[in-house]
């Protein structure tokens, strides 16, 4: 049995590399995106939770409860199957997910961001306002720039735990690892096989991202 | 003092932290031109006081008048009236992440519209001023204690400030380093910088103040010259208070 299973391995890397390489691809491109715009969006909510507005700050926090309250496979299915009509859109499948996938992850981005902001000494936002310094120059060239240094390596593993998360698009058929493994598992009739590579692909994946989150690190404490 | 123009006057101020009253009423005027020194035990409300001066606190009651507008007033825009207060604080509170030169120069730029040749021409001088000019394109981490606050000053004159206040400037230093920084402050006060200053190092209050004021519990117990209030202390609270310091 490992015999047969071991030829077919060899089988799967030789001759359907590319399936596997193009569904990585996808996987970071969906991964990518998703915590790129979803920090974007993350920024704002972050910005709206530290206003004054008591209304928009339980409006905001009712949301990010919501999103890291519920399943992401739900969340998902919402998006797929209701949301374009229940707001009048013609979007394709894949955006549907790929917007479901943005708002998840805007929601945890957030709250890494609310809390990069708030770890800043509280001493530097009373220096730039002594100063004279406007609420919004004091955010943009004084607040952030040392918050950076908090939020990114947070953002590095938000986009490692994105790389994972994303293999739930396989159930959606995004191109990504998980939907090549499941299209070679019923066209060549192997079970266990395309999973162990989808595994070891998804390790090395987030290995090589951890690396990357590690060193950033080092550089960002450097001018400490 | 009564021709002398008036620079902040506070009328019933009153402080309160949740239940906690901090400050219960003051009243109280600063003349343009005078070094004014607060002194008091921990707690007495001395800072909260200080800080109501330019809002980093919020006055619960009374109003500020800061060159005759009363900037306690929600519509005024108090970033533009913070220009003209420079504060310093006791941590410092430098900019970590901007070099020695941008800590000056960054609000004179982003608010002031002030040129970037002009401001850094500026900046420099100061920092001759105080010694630090070799380390223009240092950061702050590479400087000391008293180094980080003679910045500080320094980047709270670039504004042009018309009153300066201090808050505990000397209270986190190094013994060795308090006489560096209270010598810039000294050099201020003697050019004719309206200066308030909270602050533990009495031998210098007494040297350098005309005036001198003892809060308590929230309200000024003792005001006057510092003979007056250190070589005559009326107030029971202040003869025992400076029993402790003195």
């Amino acid at each position: 049995m490992y015999a047969k299973i071991w030829a077919n391995l060899v089988l799967l890397v030789s001759k359907y590399y590319k399936q596997f390489f193009i569904g990585i691809l996808g996987t970071l491109k969906i991964s990518a995106i998703s915590v790129i715009f979803g920090t974007l969006l993350g920024t704002l909510i972050a910005v709206g939770k530290l206003s004054k507005s008591k209304v928009l700050n339980s409006i905001l926090n009712f949301y990010t409860d919501f999103i890291r309250g519920t399943p992401l496979l739900l969340q998902l299915f919402f998006f797929y199957l209701f949301f374009p009509d229940i707001i009048g859109v013609d979007w394709s499948k894949q955006t549907c997910i790929l917007v479901a996938l943005c708002i998840n992850s805007s929601a945890y981005v957030s709250e890494i961001i609310r809390a990069g902001i708030q770890a800043v000494d509280s001493g530097q936002k009373e220096a730039a306002k002594s100063l004279g310094m406007s609420d919004r120059n004091m955010m943009i060239k004084i607040i952030l720039p040392q918050a950076v240094k908090n939020i990114l390596p947070a953002i590095g593993n938000e986009l490692i735990m994105m790389v994972k998360e994303t293999s739930l698009c396989s159930t959606f058929f995004l191109p990504d690892v998980m939907t090549t493994t499941k299209a070679l598992q019923t066209s060549l009739y192997m079970t266990v096989e395309p999973l162990i590579i989808a595994g070891l692909i998804y390790f090395v994946l987030t290995s090589l991202l951890s690396k990357c989150v590690g060193l950033l690190e080092k550089r960002l404490s450097v001018s400490d | 003092m009564t021709n002398a123009m008036k620079l902040i006057e506070v009328k019933g101020l009153k402080k309160n932290f949740g239940e906690l009253g901090v400050l219960k009423g003051i009243d109280e005027v600063i003349y343009k031109g005078e070094v004014v020194s607060i002194i008091g035990a921990s707690g007495s409300g001395k800072s909260t006081f200080l800080r109501c001066l330019n809002r980093l606190e919020e006055p619960s009651e009374g109003t500020i008048l800061f060159e005759g507008v009363d900037i306690t007033d929600k519509k005024v825009n108090i970033d533009k009236h913070r220009q003209k207060i420079g504060m310093v604080f006791q941590h410092f509170n430098v900019f970590p992440h901007l070099t020695v030169l941008d800590n000056i120069t960054i609000t004179p730029i982003l608010e002031k519209k002030m040129k970037k040749e002009e401001a850094e021409a500026k900046a420099m001088t100061l920092l001759e001023m105080i010694g630090l000019a070799d380390k223009a394109h240092e950061f702050p981490r590479k400087l000391s204690g008293g180094q980080k606050q003679r910045l500080a000053i320094v980047r709270a004159l670039a504004m042009e400030p018309d009153v300066m206040l201090f808050d505990e400037p000397t209270s986190a230093l190094d013994p060795e380093m308090v006489k560096e920084v209270l010598e810039v402050i000294k050099k201020l006060a003697e050019e004719g910088m309206t200066c308030v200053i909270v602050t533990h190092e009495m031998a210098f209050a007494k040297q350098i103040s005309n005036r001198v004021l003892f809060i308590d519990e929230g309200i000024v117990k003792e005001s006057g010259s510092p003979e007056d209030v250190f070589d005559h202390p009326k107030d029971p609270r202040l003869v025992e208070f400076l029993s402790k310091v003195l």
